[in-house]
């Protein structure tokens, strides 16, 4: 391989991993914007999205997913798609009724208690998780170990877009994930921007007070604004299962530590922040695997981490703190 | 290694609970004597990691350990044998936890009828609860610790293995080949299949980076050529920039230092999807069906060597033979690699007290401890071995296996 084409090989892994930190990192920066609340059940949401993802695959049959012949059909893609909207729902629903159930009444408690709650909800989900892997069934390996990682099977062709002969590997596992990331970040733009609840969100984070007293259902904001996350964390969920092959109880806090770093380095409550962020660790994992040495990698993300707060505390993209009423 | 910030603060509190612990069971110790059996039961416990992907391992391991009980009777001239099966691991870490480690070791050493601890599965695991049974003369034997460092110096620290040994007399044995054994056969093979660059990668755990540095010594010895050394972070989600690396490096082979459970099947995955047309050779840790499960069959099928201190249990012979064909029929499933470790574990422990109560002596830990120390020429499902000076093994068996049609089928074995 020459060094270009290493290069251009670990700026694709960059980017792919990114993009899906980002989807993660959206929903805590938009919680974040609208009730200040560091949602940190948000990573185990999306663990319990591979475990749907998983599941439907296993209730759908394993076997005429597994078929190698089948593997480049559009019926796959359609899977995927119709995957990416039963996890994002669920997760979504998910993310709501915890707000409602969790959240809600604490929302004039402390911060500090706010956060405590998070944390427990969090253990509630992990511990979900495991016994969900416990399920009997094939994909699930029988569910005779319920902690260990599942095989999540290929639904996509594997093979190498640019070739077979070409050292620098793209496939359509790589692909898809800026072709499902990509739209569904527009779209969040573009319903942030344009819409009559997007506007009610933006209002709200701006001044929830001022908000409803200019006549907006906060309440519902809030709630719309745990679904969206949900909703995009459900969509990573399927993205990452799919990319790693593997889903494990574990995986939403790995997942969720990288997508909190994403989100503060971009400055928490932007959506552009949270999207610059995740790339930008995506592509800083993937450099410091290649030029520095992969047991370095978490030092060197947090020491940019640090630094980039040290001369701008409010992330990249963030902005300045607002003034409490 | 932590799975979430808020168990961090739980795993501080136990372990300073663990802390607490010892220090009341030091005093215990200071103020009575030595715990003394004199009732009709003494007790043999396990402590294994029961809970995540290495369950079916060590689930295979209890079932030989109650097999070498139940073939006794549970009863050793009159006095009963009872066996706790302990769980070291979290489902928080799915793996070993140290804490929990500590906490067992402390609670065998409190019950005063526990004669004997088989135990760890994982090297790391064993670093944590050797020093405290050495202090209290507790008998340890572990089916699976394969770290050299654990019993011989040159390995690891200066201090190492005397800091396991505080009362400065051997108390831990193993019936398992160490890996100064394992890392130099798995290199041997690599030559000798024709492999000439290797990149080394290692879990930065106790037992994967200890196999790992092993290897590396090794294959430089033999003339391969190391063209990088690198730790994973077990937790990552992939490695598919570290095999772009490694595909940039011109290597044909890569040795993992590790096991299923510090990520070795996202790996052997990774490998495959990166499009980096190498070998991958694993150490004994992956030894195991969750290994196959984890990994997928796809990516192992052809590129996967295995190493592992002992030998198939199908193809076992003699009492082996026998343990093989015991085991399928008591539990219609196939052990795994380390159900005859388990079993043997269990047999030493049991012979040492069968010789001491035929020798019309009492069951104490102290004389059980220096029976277990004298095992000679011992014949068991592993062959004829005896623990040398160190508290290891003399069985040097090591096999190499690879994965066909979804299973392990061995390759070499050298004895």
């Amino acid at each position: 391989m020459t060094d270009t084409e290493v290069f251009l090989q670990q700026v694709i892994y960059g980017l792919s991993n990114g993009m899906i930190i980002a989807l993660v990192a959206l929903g805590y920066t938009m919680v974040y914007g609208i009730v200040e609340l560091i949602n940190f059940a948000h990573g185990d949401v999306f663990t319990l999205g591979g475990f749907v993802a998983l599941t439907i695959v296993g209730t759908l049959g394993a076997a005429a997913i597994l078929d190698p012949a089948t593997l480049g059909d559009a019926s796959n893609w359609w899977l995927l798609v119709g995957l990416v909207l039963a996890c994002g729902v669920f997760c979504g629903v998910l993310n709501a009724a915890i707000d409602r159930i969790v959240y809600k009444p604490l929302r004039r408690a402390p911060k500090l208690t706010q956060l405590v709650a998070a944390i427990g909800v969090s253990f509630i989900l992990v511990n979900i998780a495991l016994f969900w892997g416990g399920t009997p069934m094939k994909v699930f390996g029988g569910g005779s170990a319920a902690a260990a990682s599942k095989d999540f099977p290929e639904l996509l062709e594997g093979s190498n877009l640019l070739g077979e002969e070409s050292n620098v590997v793209l496939r359509l596992e790589d692909v898809s994930v800026f072709l499902i990331t990509i739209p569904l970040m527009i779209g969040l733009t573009l319903f942030v921007r344009k819409t009559r609840l997007g506007r009610g969100m933006r209002a709200t984070a701006q001044n929830p007070v001022g908000a409803q007293l200019m006549g907006i259902d906060t309440d519902r904001v809030i709630s719309a604004t745990f679904i969206i996350g949900g909703f995009l964390a459900g969509a990573a969920s399927v993205m990452w299962s799919l990319y790693n092959n593997t889903i494990s109880f574990q995986m939403g806090f790995r997942a969720g530590m990288d997508a909190f770093t994403a989100a503060v380095l971009g400055g928490i409550g932007s959506l552009p922040g949270a999207m610059v962020g995740g790339l930008l660790i995506g592509v800083i994992r993937a450099m410091s695997d290649q030029y520095i040495e992969t047991r370095w990698t978490n030092v060197v993300v947090f020491s940019v981490l640090i630094l980039i707060l040290v001369f701008r505390p409010s992330g990249l993209l963030g902005m300045k703190q607002r003034e409490k009423v | 290694m932590i799975s979430h910030p808020c168990f961090a603060a739980v795993r501080v509190c136990s372990s300073l609970l663990a802390v607490s612990m010892s220090a009341s069971s030091l005093a215990q110790n200071e103020t009575a004597a030595a715990p003394v059996a004199t009732a009709s039961s003494v007790k043999i416990v396990s402590s294994l990691p029961r809970t995540g992907s290495a369950n079916s391992q060590t689930t295979s391991m209890v079932n030989g350990i109650k097999m070498a009980i139940a073939e006794v009777g549970a009863n050793i001239g009159g006095v009963a044998i009872l066996y706790e099966d302990w769980d070291d691991a979290s489902p928080q870490r799915g793996n070993w936890d140290p804490a929990i480690e500590a906490g067992n070791a402390e609670k065998a050493i409190l019950d005063p009828t526990v004669m004997a601890y088989i135990g760890t599965y994982n090297s790391g695991a064993a670093k944590i609860s050797m020093p405290k049974l050495n202090a209290a003369g507790m008998v340890m034997v572990s089916p699976a610790n394969t770290a050299p460092n654990l019993t011989k110096s040159g390995f690891g620290e200066a201090s190492e293995p005397a800091v396991y040994r505080p009362s400065g007399i051997v108390s831990y044995f193993r019936v398992v080949p160490t890996d100064d054994v394992q890392g130099a056969v798995a290199a041997d093979f690599a030559k000798e299949i024709g492999l000439t660059k290797v990149f080394v990668l290692n879990d930065r755990e106790v037992y994967g980076k200890g196999v790992a540095t092993v290897f590396e010594a090794r294959a430089r010895e033999i003339g391969l050529e190391v063209t990088g050394v690198d730790g994973l972070d077990a937790k990552a989600s992939n490695y598919k920039s570290l095999v772009t690396k490694i595909k940039q490096s011109g290597a044909d082979l890569v040795y993992f230092g590790g096991t299923t459970q510090t990520n070795a099947g996202q790996l052997a995955k990774d490998i495959v999807s990166g499009g980096l047309k190498a070998k991958l050779m694993v150490p004994d840790g992956c030894y195991e069906q969750a290994f196959i499960e984890a990994a997928g069959t796809k990516a192992l099928e052809g590129n996967v060597f295995v190493t592992f201190g002992g030998r198939d249990p199908k193809t076992m012979t003699g009492k082996g033979k026998e343990f093989y064909e015991n085991y399928v029929k008591t539990y219609k499933v196939e052990p795994e690699g380390y159900a005859a470790y388990g079993y043997e574990s269990g047999k030493v422990v049991l012979t040492a007290m069968q010789r001491i109560i035929d020798a019309k002596g009492t069951l104490t830990r102290a004389s059980v401890l220096a029976e277990v120390a004298k095992t000679k020429d011992f014949s068991g499902a592993l062959g004829t071995w005896s623990f040398d000076a160190n508290g290891d093994t003399t069985n040097r068996t090591m096999s190499v296996f690879e994965v066909k049609g979804g299973v392990f089928s061995t390759v070499k074995v050298v004895d």
